[in-house]
């Protein structure tokens, strides 16, 4: 009975039906199963699967986003019966992302943030301009293993420092880690700002936070 | 809305026309055929025996239009139409008439063989932006009397599409018809439903010879589809400017429908060529001349004028492996041939004019191919408001289109997807894959399709039928046994 629903689950994410996954989600709360089960025995397996099939060229950015949506929406329904449990969901780590303040350019970060979704991270994008002082804030919160930072303009980059210089002061690192990307970020650039890394695209982004949380 | 490229205004059209018919009558055709000439002279020509020229009144011209299809189909083995002659549809098959293939580790322009052509079929066979086969390649290692049906023998042993073809001499070409017709199942079912189109050459300027002028007629009669392939040579065999090369194109092909009608009025032929400049620096002919390309164009707006299916020779180069120049010079050969609505184009794989066959070639030309066919079905409008419907819920965020589930309705529909031969990735992905430039990812492409490709499941009578046929016809080439085909044995 719960293989089945297992399959029907990982399958609304394989199709990115957000509506389909939020269903079987609550089936699974009235069958009284238990939520990390129904997550990591059904939905997971779903966002794997189509992570597999993106990094082998084969499924396509919008069936990827659409089933970071379809996963997303299914933990939401799901949370407030592991919080009565008690329970966190186990995951690869937690990750605040954020455009950095003064830029409102994401569509990078966004990705990047379905990709690490799709890869078993926890992640918290808080969107476009955010100032340090609210991306620090917020880590500390979630108690977040990495910092994301991404910006476009070779103006807003200096800001990616400004972050990294306000978690030394206060001691944060190397408790959390820092990644920087953007169209104008090098490894140079990483370097000099003394980020934990950067990369050019979505895969190698992920590749650099199982590298940073120690789950390479 | 499928754009379209004009060169030429209906009055130059007009203009070309006129003059060709012209050239019938001044200097008038060489015809090297004597039942061609018997024909022409029957219908009202005016023909001189002894120099074979012949001169064609317009209206003989005019009859045999009125009775050419103005459209037609290539059918698949299984008999499904799949090939549309007429109309603006556009095709594509591999390039014909290679007397080499390219080694690609070594760049040697070899001698091809039968193994070669094999190769070449399979990876054709494998690529659905080839519409069609071609008998691409010669292979020497069969006798010379069956060098044109052996090619034909192997397409149809290793595929199921329509083939491009030819024959080299009179005879032949009936043998080619038999082969056909074994796998048709009567020369009857052939005339039906045509599998090949025979590619006919004229010789410029202005002749069509005893072989050329004989596969017409023998063609006609059988009514298998004839495509005549005119190759003025502006500079040398032809005018120097491109519209006087365009207007003699005119005047080989019509004199060559007029033949071929007075021979079987309404069987069907295509308008076609494989014209070129002249080189004045190296006296060669640069197929992957953009100037080869307006010739090409324009002779097709005219046969469209006509209301006739076209052909052309393009998405061909000089270069000798598969570089940046062989890239651009076949991509836009084969744009500007999609865009002028050419019912089929050929030259694909074809390295050194048209000398060598190039499987690696042949899979990156599959991708500027496909682009072009991107291009040929236009902009599309796929919904009711062509964007404000897309808006809702939208954010003001940079992603916001990417969760649509239209998104992923649509964007395979909007983009062609490119096989890995293209390379759109970051540094970092392309570097961890290898760091590979084009004909590297080429060579790996065709290793694959190699490695995947199955013999189609042909009909095992016919196959030893057709076997049979071909040996006999080897053995009295003086061939004793045919050369040992990988994993296929005769029964």
């Amino acid at each position: 009975m719960s293989e089945e629903l297992y399959k029907e689950m990982a399958q609304s994410i394989i199709d990115g039906d957000s509506e389909k996954s939020v269903e079987l989600a609550k089936k699974s709360i009235e069958l009284q199963m238990h939520p990390l089960d129904t997550i990591t025995k059904g939905f997971v397996v779903g966002v794997n699967y189509i992570g597999d099939q993106f990094g082998k060229g084969e499924a396509f950015l919008p069936e990827l986003v659409m089933a970071g949506e379809a996963m997303k929406a299914a933990v939401a329904t799901l949370e407030p019966e592991l919080l009565k449990l008690g329970e966190a969901r186990e995951t690869m780590g937690r990750v605040v992302l954020a455009t950095v303040e003064g830029d409102i350019h994401e569509i990078g970060k966004t990705l990047v943030g379905t990709m690490l979704s799709a890869s078993g991270f926890e992640v918290t994008d808080l969107g476009v301009d955010q100032p340090a002082e609210k991306i620090i804030g917020k880590a500390l919160e979630i108690n977040a293993d990495i910092i994301g930072m991404s910006a476009l303009l070779t103006t807003t980059m200096v800001r990616q420092r400004e972050v990294i210089e306000e978690l030394d002061k206060e001691g944060l690192r190397p408790r959390i880690k820092v990644m920087v990307g953007g169209a104008p970020i090098t490894k140079e650039w990483a370097e000099k700002i003394k980020a934990d890394g950067t990369s050019e695209d979505a895969v190698g982004a992920v590749q650099l936070a199982k590298k940073l949380v120690g789950k390479e | 809305m499928q754009p379209k490229l004009s060169l030429l205004n209906d009055e130059l059209i007009k203009r070309i026309l006129g003059e060709a018919c012209q050239l019938m009558l001044k200097p008038g055709i060489k015809v090297q055929n004597a039942e061609a000439r018997q024909l022409l002279a029957e219908s009202g020509a005016q023909v001189d025996e002894e120099t074979m020229i012949v001169r064609i009144p317009e209206q003989i011209v005019r009859k045999a239009l009125e009775t050419v299809p103005r459209q037609f189909h290539l059918y698949d083995y299984e008999g499904n139409p799949k090939v549309q002659y007429g109309g603006d549809a556009v095709q594509f098959d591999p390039g014909s008439s290679g007397v080499a293939i390219l080694i690609p580790e070594t760049l040697e322009h070899k001698t091809s063989e039968t193994p070669d052509l094999i190769r070449v079929v399979k990876v054709a066979e494998s690529l659905p932006q080839y519409d069609a086969q071609s008998t691409a390649i010669v292979c020497h290692d069969v006798p010379k009397d069956i060098h044109d049906l052996y090619r034909l023998y192997l397409v149809m042993l290793f595929s199921k599409k329509p083939i491009v073809t030819g024959a080299f001499t009179n005879k032949t070409v009936h043998y080619m018809m038999d082969m056909l017709a074994i796998f048709a199942g009567s020369r009857e079912e052939l005339r039906k439903k045509p599998r090949a189109v025979f590619d006919v050459c004229p010789s410029p300027p202005l002749i069509w010879s005893n072989f050329g002028a004989g596969n017409l007629i023998a063609l006609a009669r059988a009514g298998v589809p004839a495509e005549i392939v005119s190759m003025p040579l502006a500079g040398a065999a032809a005018p120097v400017t491109l519209i006087g090369a365009v207007t003699q194109h005119a005047a080989e092909c019509l004199s060559g429908i007029t033949i071929h009608q007075l021979a079987q009025p309404g069987s069907p032929i295509v308008w076609g060529g494989a014209p070129s400049t002249f080189d004045m620096r190296k006296g060669s002919t640069p197929f992957g001349s953009v100037e080869t390309a307006m010739i090409d164009s324009s002779y097709a707006q005219v046969g469209k004028s006509l209301g006739l299916p076209t052909h052309a020779y393009l998405g061909v180069t000089e270069s000798k492996l598969p570089d940046m120049q062989a890239g651009l010079e076949s991509g836009m050969g084969a744009l500007v041939g999609a865009l002028s609505g050419i019912n089929m184009i050929s030259g694909a794989g074809m390295l050194d004019s048209l000398l060598c066959q190039s499987p690696e070639k042949l899979v990156i030309d599959a991708e500027g191919i496909a682009m072009a066919k991107r291009m040929v079905e236009g902009m599309k409008i796929h919904t009711e408001t062509l964007a404000t419907g897309f808006y809702e819920g939208v954010n003001f965020k940079g992603g916001d289109f990417l969760k649509q589930k239209i998104t992923m309705q649509l964007f395979q529909k909007e983009q062609h997807m490119p096989s890995k031969v293209i390379d759109r990735d970051s540094m970092r992905g392309w570097k961890e894959s290898g760091a590979m430039d084009t004909f590297t990812r080429a060579k790996i492409r065709v290793q694959e399709i190699l490695a995947s490709y199955r013999r189609p499941e042909l009909d095992p009578a016919k196959v030893s039928q057709l076997h049979a046929f071909v040996l006999d016809l080897a053995r009295q080439a003086g061939m004793e046994q045919l050369p040992v085909i990988e994993d296929f044995q005769p029964a």
